[in-house]
């Protein structure tokens, strides 16, 4: 038995969802962070699949380009909260209110 | 880049019923003379790097800022050669389809490459003051130019998608540099959060463009659409929505601002000026590109968007900065109304509301990098004098550095003869003509309510100070770097608001080759 391709992407619309919603009430940064990764992750399913369904192997090729890119992001990032966090006890978004945003 | 990745993985990929049979390896000619500009600056970020870990570097003497002034004034003259190249033989694609060198495109690198002189120059000097100087800022300035440049010759939604990235990476890191300021960091940590968050979106968007039309090409999206009629076309406005958002973000247009103060008001000043006109401008070329190459015949669709968007912007920048007590975000708010300009000009989709937009962000770089080299001087060691109380009385205790502050702060009020002025009349005229009275309507009154905060800030300034406050003031150096970066911002800004002509010729230019 085989799945259509827009199971996939119905999967991957569910994850990029959750991980959107889930940066956007989520408190602890590196959960939010873990967020941004999962909707990346979801981009990335959502390419394969359409590159299965078209048949264009380019589509593939593009999530190479994504995950570099997640990478290089999760190095600054993590950068980042170390830097903020260090003298922290927890890594929660609600200490960040010098700026009154 | 599609292509290229198509032609790396034909080896691997099992082709039918011979699977032995590997086809040859098809690479792509990379024209490297195409990406000149780039090259230049990351090739200095590189060499910059290097040389500073292989020799032990004497810190202290604007060293690194003036190679990094000079890599940029090179990269700006490559881009003007580029530019030279396009007017006589026409534009091209290299590498595969993946980039294009136009005039628009070379417009744009001219002004990254203006912004990187200009931003060097002005964190030379603070940075010294600050204790932070180093190589890496500098190294980090230069990325994320050389990115924007990539977004602003992108001739493919992933190439766009790559060059936002490597300038919005180098800015998380730039906003964060002023590693003893609390609001430094956390002002890192919100642009990194919202700014990675845009980016997913944006490529969510760009997955679904290609689902929906099968390709990242710009060029080969607009053909498809201009030749096949999309009968069901959600996953397309789908994925032009996410894409509008995503630049949208970059640019600081309303409802997607909420980070822009914040960021502006916490990043370290200069690094405010570099971003306010880097970022903008090369969000701009990106939201540009794709509206007229790839969705040109589909702009019913999207200039009810982007009219709803510039209206909150006006409206919404204008506004919230007349509230605001600390400068930098009053100049935040205002660069937010800023956008709403350049979004007026591409919501009218004519010849001349392009033009207009260009012109508006090559004034405004000059406007914004000049306004916040005041800031940085009056912000005083520390980075935190940034209450407007610290303008009182300014002119009394600076004359030249009020006098200049004030010609910049018109031309950003839109005063006639500043660049400021004939910038907001070109992108007003170009809706009128389009018929968007409305919109051109709101554009005058958001002026309007701009022009009370810019004005509080010069009365302020030019209220005289009693003589005890006026001993009691700390003095204020001038350091030579950000000197010369305010007399070029006054001398352009009022040269060219004076003798337009030259500048809005090349806008002109520029803005031929985007439409059809």
């Amino acid at each position: 038995m085989s799945l259509g391709g827009e199971w996939y992407l119905a999967v991957a619309a569910a994850l990029f969802t959750i991980g959107a919603v889930g940066l956007l009430v989520r408190r602890n940064v590196l959960v939010m962070f873990m967020c941004v990764e999962l909707m990346l992750n979801a981009v990335n399913l959502t390419f394969v699949t359409f590159a299965r369904m078209l048949d264009d192997i380019g589509g593939q090729a593009l999530v190479f380009f994504v995950l570099v890119v997640a990478a290089a992001e999760v190095v600054v990032g993590l950068g980042i909260i170390v830097s903020i966090f260090r003298r922290r006890a927890a890594a929660t978004a609600d200490d960040l209110h010098i700026l009154k945003g | 880049m599609a292509a290229l990745g198509a032609a790396l993985l034909a080896q691997v990929a099992p082709s039918g019923g011979a699977a032995d049979q590997l086809q040859p390896l098809r690479l792509p000619s990379v024209e490297y003379s195409a990406m000149v500009p780039h090259l230049i600056l990351l090739g200095s970020a590189l060499a910059l790097l290097l040389a500073v870990s292989l020799v032990r570097p004497r810190p202290g003497k604007g060293l690194y800022a003036w190679f990094t002034v000079a890599a940029g004034a090179a990269s700006g003259v490559a881009a003007w050669m580029k530019w030279r190249e396009v007017v006589v033989h026409g534009s091209y694609r290299a590498v595969a389809n993946a980039l294009v060198v136009d005039g628009f495109a070379c417009f744009m690198m001219i002004v990254i490459a203006v912004a990187v002189v200009l931003g060097a120059l002005l964190a030379d000097s603070y940075l010294r003051r600050e204790g932070l100087d180093g190589p890496e800022f500098y190294v980090l300035v230069l990325l994320s130019a050389a990115g924007g440049m990539f977004m602003a010759t992108a001739n493919d939604l992933i190439v766009l998608f790559l060059g936002l990235e490597i300038l919005s990476i180098a800015l998380y890191v730039l906003t964060g540099y002023h590693r003893r300021r609390a609001e430094s960091r956390e002002a890192a940590m919100k642009y990194f959060i919202l700014g990675a968050f845009s980016s997913a979106l944006f490529l969510y968007g760009i997955a679904l463009m290609y689902g929906a039309t099968g390709s990242t090409n710009l060029v080969e999206i607009g053909s498809f659409l201009a030749q096949n009629v999309v009968t069901n076309d959600g996953l397309l406005l789908a994925g032009l929505v996410l894409i509008l958002v995503g630049l949208g973000f970059k640019v600081a247009a309303v409802p997607f601002h909420a980070w822009t103060p914040d960021v502006y008001q916490g990043a370290p000043t200069p690094v405010t000026g570099f971003m306010a006109a880097a970022a903008k401008a090369a969000g701009f070329a990106g939201l540009l590109r794709v509206l007229f190459t790839t969705f040109g015949s589909q702009r019913l669709d999207w200039q009810p968007l982007v009219w709803a968007l510039a209206v909150l912007t006006l409206l919404v920048g204008s506004t919230l900065a007349v509230v605001q007590s600390d400068i930098k975000r009053m100049l935040a708010y205002s660069s937010i109304s800023h956008a709403g300009y350049v979004l007026i000009g591409l919501q009218a989709a004519t010849d001349r509301g392009i033009a207009g937009s260009l012109y508006y962000l090559l004034a405004y770089t000059f406007m914004v990098l000049g306004s916040f080299a005041v800031v940085t001087l009056v912000g005083r060691r520390g980075d935190d004098a940034h209450d407007l109380d610290n303008y009182r009385g300014l002119a009394t205790r600076r004359p030249a550095l009020a006098l200049a502050f004030t010609v910049l702060l018109m031309a950003q009020a839109g005063i006639p003869f500043t660049t400021g002025f004939l910038a907001k009349f070109y992108v007003i005229g170009a809706a009128v003509q389009a018929h968007s009275y409305a919109l051109a309507l709101i554009g005058m009154v958001a002026a309007v309510i701009a022009a009370f905060f810019y004005l509080r800030v010069i009365v302020l300034m030019y209220t005289p100070l009693s003589d005890e406050d006026a001993a009691a003031a700390p003095r204020i150096p001038l350091p030579f770097g950000t000197g010369v970066v305010l007399v070029v911002a006054v001398a352009f800004t009022l040269a060219f608001g004076i003798a337009p002509q030259p500048m809005i010729e090349f806008a002109r230019q520029a803005s031929h080759n985007l439409l059809f």
